[in-house]
């Protein structure tokens, strides 16, 4: 399980979160929605340490993240996928030697299978047969399915998707969003989807949770969140920010 | 005017508080790149392809500045000392100057150029796309993944390369020398030994590892904290050669000092 209790969070003077609950239980999705500049990715980059907390708690399997050290931060990322917004991928590295890179860092594996496993995850999000190509010969869709590949390569426990249909078409949205349910299926991975992308989060998870001046404002089922009478939620669910102005 | 200096203080003081700070956070990168000495699995197969790029690609470049130093150094030491001093001592100035300055400082520039923004760049370019964010939640340690074997192919290919281009260096003060101002090979080579210990050598490869450090160090440094997209990337790439030129001419002086 996921977990984070009263996180605070400022970059200088900017405080972006102020006191950020949230849990994510095994085996579900949780989408964290929530406008851009909100806050949203600064929470995924807590999750795997990338991020500290000003205060508050941020805990995986009942384990501190902060507390960690090196290895055992080392052993957490290793149980958690991520997948970037612009899907980060080493632009100097085929597809293929992408998806191998995380597979390298686990002890044990052989050659052989660490090129078989990565060939089997590009098969999994239909980038079969694309492995020798380099990212700047692939299309932005492509590209999230192989930063995808790569992010379950190493069978993770968990799966954080950063704006995972953020700057696609309708269609490949449509895709992405598919793959993500298949994933959970298939691999049995927790997900925490951070999007904007109302559809996407209906369509993919269990829960949603609000992301509102740096807390949850509203958490709930998507049905929930869709009919939800905050005007705040509204508002950003409706896209409608006359109504914001009528709460300032 | 109380005012006005009271500004300039304060002005002063930020500016030294801000150089400490970056210098600290440089302190700890190199800390962090120190103890990525233990993950060899890590770093071990990449030294090699740093060494070609830093290294072996920076040969041309290296080799043409130092054949032209050498053919200056020859004409403007025959030029100087024509009717003064015996005209065999161009080959020691052409040697001495070669071994202990030129070679290693224009080398050292040269590539502070070359590397140090191509690091930069490339760092640079890899925060901002967060490809260095990748790597940390694929387990890797950055420090070990993309300084450690920048720096260790810094601090070998410098030294190398230096000292080819102040053999070239000579070689074409040579070819000078007995082409166009009519002196002898013997006469050439003995104002060449004139002069010549070989702690001069030593010096030499003391200097330019000095600057291989000073040069991916810095370049890893300003590649690491970039901030800002584009511009971002072309603001790291000026940083390091900017700030690797300043710290190279201070080396350059420093061991002058402390070793002649």
């Amino acid at each position: 399980m996921i977990r984070l209790r009263g996180v605070h969070k400022a970059f200088g003077e900017k405080a972006v979160l102020k006191g950020f609950d949230l849990a994510v239980p095994r085996g579900g999705t949780v989408a964290l929605i929530g406008a851009s500049g909100a806050g949203k990715s600064v929470v995924l980059k807590h999750i795997v340490g990338l991020l500290a907390a000003d205060q508050g708690s941020v805990s995986v399997d009942g384990r501190e993240v902060a507390e960690l050290d090196q290895e055992a931060l080392y052993a957490l990322r290793r149980r958690v996928g991520y997948v970037f917004q612009f899907a980060a991928l080493f632009d100097s590295m085929t597809l293929a030697h992408n998806v191998e890179m995380g597979l390298r860092r686990i002890p044990g594996l052989s050659r052989r299978d660490i090129r078989r496993r990565a060939a089997e995850c590009l098969e999994l999000v239909d980038l079969g047969g694309l492995g020798d190509r380099y990212p700047a010969e692939i299309s932005g869709g492509q590209r999230k399915r192989a930063g995808i590949a790569r992010a379950i390569a190493t069978r993770p426990r968990y799966l954080l998707y950063d704006e995972p249909t953020t700057g696609l078409d309708p269609v490949t949205t449509t895709v992405i969003g598919r793959l993500i349910l298949r994933l959970r299926e298939e691999i049995g991975a927790t997900g925490l989807v951070v999007t904007h992308d109302l559809g996407t989060a209906y369509e993919v998870a269990d829960s949603m949770a609000f992301l509102h001046d740096g807390r949850v404002r509203a958490h709930g089922a998507p049905g929930e969140i869709r009919i939800s009478a905050d005007p705040v939620v509204k508002s950003f669910i409706e896209g409608a920010p006359e109504l914001m102005e009528t709460i300032a | 005017m109380a005012g006005k200096t009271l500004d300039f203080v304060g002005a002063t003081g930020r500016a030294a508080l801000r150089f400490a700070a970056t210098v600290g956070e440089w302190g700890v990168l190199m800390q962090d790149t120190i103890r990525g000495l233990r993950a060899v699995r890590i770093w071990g197969g990449l030294v090699f392809e740093q060494m070609m790029r830093i290294g072996v690609a920076s040969v041309p470049i290296a080799l043409f500045i130092a054949a032209f130093t050498g053919i200056v150094l020859a004409l403007q030491a025959s030029y100087t000392f024509t009717g003064a001093v015996p005209v065999y001592l161009v080959g020691s100035l052409v040697g001495k100057t070669m071994i202990i300055e030129l070679g290693p400082v224009l080398t050292g520039l040269a590539l502070a150029g070359r590397v140090g923004a191509s690091i930069a760049a490339e760092l640079g370019t890899m925060r901002v796309t967060e490809q260095i964010d990748a790597l940390e939640t694929m387990a890797y340690d950055p420090a070990a993944y993309l300084v450690l074997p920048r720096v260790l192919a810094g601090a070998v290919m410098f030294p190398a390369v230096t000292l080819l281009a102040s053999s070239l260096g000579i070689v074409a003060g040579w070819l000078t020398a007995i082409q166009l101002l009519e002196m002898s090979t013997p006469e050439f080579v003995r104002g060449l030994e004139t002069f010549f210990v070989p702690f001069d050598v030593v010096f030499s490869v003391i200097k330019s590892f000095s600057f291989g450090l000073t040069v991916t160090s810095l370049g890893c440094f300003f590649g690491f904290r970039t901030r800002g997209g584009a511009a971002g990337v072309g603001r790291a790439a000026t940083s390091a050669v900017v700030a690797s030129s300043m710290v190279i001419l201070v080396f350059d002086a420093f061991w002058a000092a402390v070793l002649l």
